[in-house]
């Protein structure tokens, strides 16, 4: 670590334009700035905020990591960022007001899910054609592919259901209602389980993928924080099966879980309103988007402690993390 | 888990790709279908001549916040193999609606939603008995959800004193504790200031003049020069109006002795709800009432969205459409309604209210959402607005 900060200081100092290696960098939506914030995660510092299109929410790396697409709820685009000049390149027809998607594993197939109108737009990010358009329930809002590429799962915030979408019919085939206002999902590294939060249910549910039942749900319990306000929105889960991290909005906190036993081992203070959360690619460190109190609370996962926020725009939201090596 | 009727006609017209319309036109009544049948109910007696006359409720305030809830609860219902209808009616007469109530208790219609005044409301109640879940989208008296509970009637719009504690709890929040209030004459001013000197008593705060306005002069000429002379007295920090028919209060704001705020039924106002909120997916919701009603929603769209919601929440959770298993899903500690204002909805067992936060909004602006950090509860922070199990005689549960 400290000779990588060394070299580090020896590149700046020789005025070299770029790194010898490529950075790892965080970048995080601000929904009511229109921009993207950019954090060196070897330093954990801002070092740029561009603009895109507005209301961005929710954010997605191409494979490659040279692609940033930004959900540009109010202008009903997905718009495209080149990572290397930091510029908005493309714009993709997404349909109205997009929140969240999900990339397929053969990076062409984009699920959008289109809150206005109940309805997943797959797009084909290459051709820019629009290959089908799924009715869903109320206010689709969270998506998720299976590594294995096999299902799409989208949420609907007040039908209260996972909509299982086969992704080479483009049909749904199962519909799980479980608590209400599902938001988020999040398929296991095997494809075994979903992980699916329900905001206003106050709870996670944990679906066996094999035979589309729900298996198990966690609930939350803070001491000293109201039980209306622990509102779970976004997930993120090891690799290596050992946890999950659920984001629980305005109860400020961030939920420990266990990921085999799912039982809750801890509760970490964050900033106010907490959205998302994402892994740093060596999984060593968890970045959370706190909505209200406009900062990103950095968590070191060994420790399971929080060590750092970090000043980005008004009411981040989404957040993904580059891992460095790709480009 | 609930069982997926998998193979309702709707799935496997959705699953066809085949767009929604066609859908909806599908033959539904199938032995695998749920058919749930709600009646919409309206009647409010003219008020008067008020002298304000630029924001009348809209005429169909509550029918379209009722025919929305219709097509969010089919928008869910289509995949889980259960439909909903509506049908409405909007009364020239208590006589007429209490017949058309009749009417549809003939019909078998056993969850009916009702937009009167309490006076119809209890009339309606003795109609109804026991043959059918009504829900109450246009009364807000306290006596209502105090001690003349009926066993089959729900409320989901605030009480009188939900509202008035939402404002109370704010004015003390800002420390704004000395009030002026002014009340109109009408039996409906009384209730709300009655309700609001209660609220003041609950959350500390001293109402160091407590006036009736009732001015017969022309507001529109003589504001200016009435008001400022009707607000003169001992200092105070805020003037709270009650004014329900929006005769007067709209003239109090910019008139008053002293540079002071104006709140209360004008001015920053506690409500059901108001077109300015749009966080916790509340923008959804007002987008997809303006697409359908051309108008913003009020409180009382809201109310009754709310009702049919929560049973259509309490069909897809039971699976069931027998209004005694939804009568008792709704009021028993399972049933949780996520509706667009920041936290779960329930109704309190003892007295059938739904339990809220309030927004205080002025006509363009949404100020805050009640209740606020600090004001504890043992069950809920929601219970801190209106009367608490303790205060209420009703036991609509044991």
């Amino acid at each position: 670590m400290k000779i990588a900060t060394r070299l580090a200081a020896f590149c700046l100092t020789l005025g070299l334009s770029t790194p010898l290696w490529a950075q790892s960098l965080a970048y995080v939506s601000n929904e009511r700035d229109h921009t993207i914030s950019v954090i060196d995660m070897a330093t954990l510092e801002v070092v740029d905020t561009f603009p895109v299109g507005q209301r961005p929410r929710g954010i997605l790396l191409s494979p490659d990591e040279s692609l940033l697409y930004v959900c540009a709820s109010d202008d009903d685009t997905v718009q495209v960022v080149d990572l290397a000049t930091r510029k908005v390149i493309d714009t993709l027809p997404s349909g109205e007001d997009p929140e969240q998607f999900a990339l397929h594993p053969n990076g062409r197939h984009l699920y959008i899910a289109n809150e206005d109108d109940a309805l997943v737009t797959v797009l084909d990010v290459e051709t820019k054609r629009v290959l089908a358009q799924i009715e869903v329930g109320i206010e689709p809002e969270g998506m998720g592919v299976s590594h294995d590429g096999r299902w799409a799962v989208n949420t609907s915030e007040t039908s209260n259901m996972l909509h299982w979408i086969n992704t080479e019919t483009f049909e749904i085939e199962k519909n799980i209602v479980i608590g209400s206002r599902p938001r988020h999902v999040e398929f296991t590294r095997d494809d075994a389980l979903l992980w699916a939060s329900a905001e206003i249910g106050g709870t996670v549910h944990i679906i066996d993928v094999e035979s589309l039942e729900e298996i198990h749900t966690i609930d939350f319990r803070i001491p000293g924080v109201n039980q209306d306000r622990v509102q779970p929105v976004g997930i993120q889960l090891t690799s290596d099966g050992r946890y999950a991290f659920v984001a629980l909005g305005p109860a400020n906190h961030i939920a420990v879980v266990d990921a085999q036993t799912f039982e809750v081992l801890d509760y970490l203070l964050v900033g106010a309103r907490v959205w998302q959360v994402a892994l740093s690619p060596d999984e060593k460190t968890l970045l959370t988007t706190n909505g209200v109190s406009g900062d990103v609370s950095v968590i070191d996962v060994d420790k399971l402690e929080v060590i750092k926020s970090i000043d980005v725009g008004r009411f981040p939201w989404g957040v993904k993390i580059t891992s460095g090596t790709q480009s | 888990m609930k069982p997926i009727m998998k193979e309702s006609p709707l799935s496997r017209c959705l699953a066809g790709g085949v767009f929604l319309a066609t859908c909806l036109l599908a033959p539904l009544a199938q032995a695998d279908t749920l058919e749930v049948r709600f009646g919409y109910l309206q009647w409010q007696p003219d008020r008067g001549p008020a002298l304000a006359r630029l924001t009348p409720e809209p005429e169909d305030a509550g029918l379209q916040g009722a025919q929305l809830a219709i097509s969010d609860n089919l928008s869910t219902g289509r995949f889980l193999g259960q439909h909903y209808q509506l049908e409405s009616a909007i009364l020239g007469s208590e006589d007429a609606l209490l017949e058309a109530l009749a009417a549809m208790l003939d019909a078998d219609i056993e969850l009916i939603v009702l937009n009167v005044p309490a006076t119809t409301l209890r009339k309606a109640s003795e109609i109804g008995g026991e043959r059918a879940l009504l829900f109450n989208a246009g009364a807000r008296d306290v006596s209502l959800r105090l001690d003349e509970c009926s066993p089959y009637l729900l409320h989901t719009v605030p009480s009188h004193a939900m509202l008035t504690d939402a404002l109370a709890q704010w004015l003390n929040v800002r420390r704004w504790r000395s009030v002026f209030l002014i009340s109109g004459t009408t039996d409906d001013d009384r209730a709300w200031a009655e309700a609001f000197r209660r609220s003041a008593q609950k959350f500390a705060l001293n109402v160091v003049t407590d006036k009736e306005w009732t001015f017969e002069a022309d507001m529109r000429r003589n504001a200016s020069a009435e008001l400022p002379l009707f607000t003169q007295g001992p200092d105070y920090d805020v003037v709270v109006v009650a004014d329900e028919r929006n005769d007067f209060g709209d003239f109090v704001p910019f008139n008053t002795w002293l540079p002071r705020p104006v709140v209360g039924t004008q001015g920053m106002a506690p409500d059901a709800w108001h077109p300015a909120i749009e966080a916790w997916g509340a923008a959804q919701l007002q987008n997809r009432f303006a697409k359908q009603a051309e108008r913003d929603m009020t409180s009382t769209d809201y109310a009754a969205w709310a009702a049919i919601r929560a049973v259509g929440e309490a069909v897809t959770r039971t699976g069931s459409d027998d209004m005694q298993t939804l009568r008792d899903y709704l009021l028993g500690d399972d049933f949780e309604l996520a509706a667009f204002k920041g936290r779960p909805l329930s109704f309190r067992d003892w007295n059938g209210q739904l339990r809220q936060p309030v927004p205080l909004a002025h006509p363009n602006s949404l100020v805050a959402m009640a209740p606020f950090e600090g004001f504890l509860h043992q069950h809920t922070e929601l219970d801190t607005l209106g009367y608490d199990r303790p205060e209420s005689r009703c036991r609509l549960t044991d």
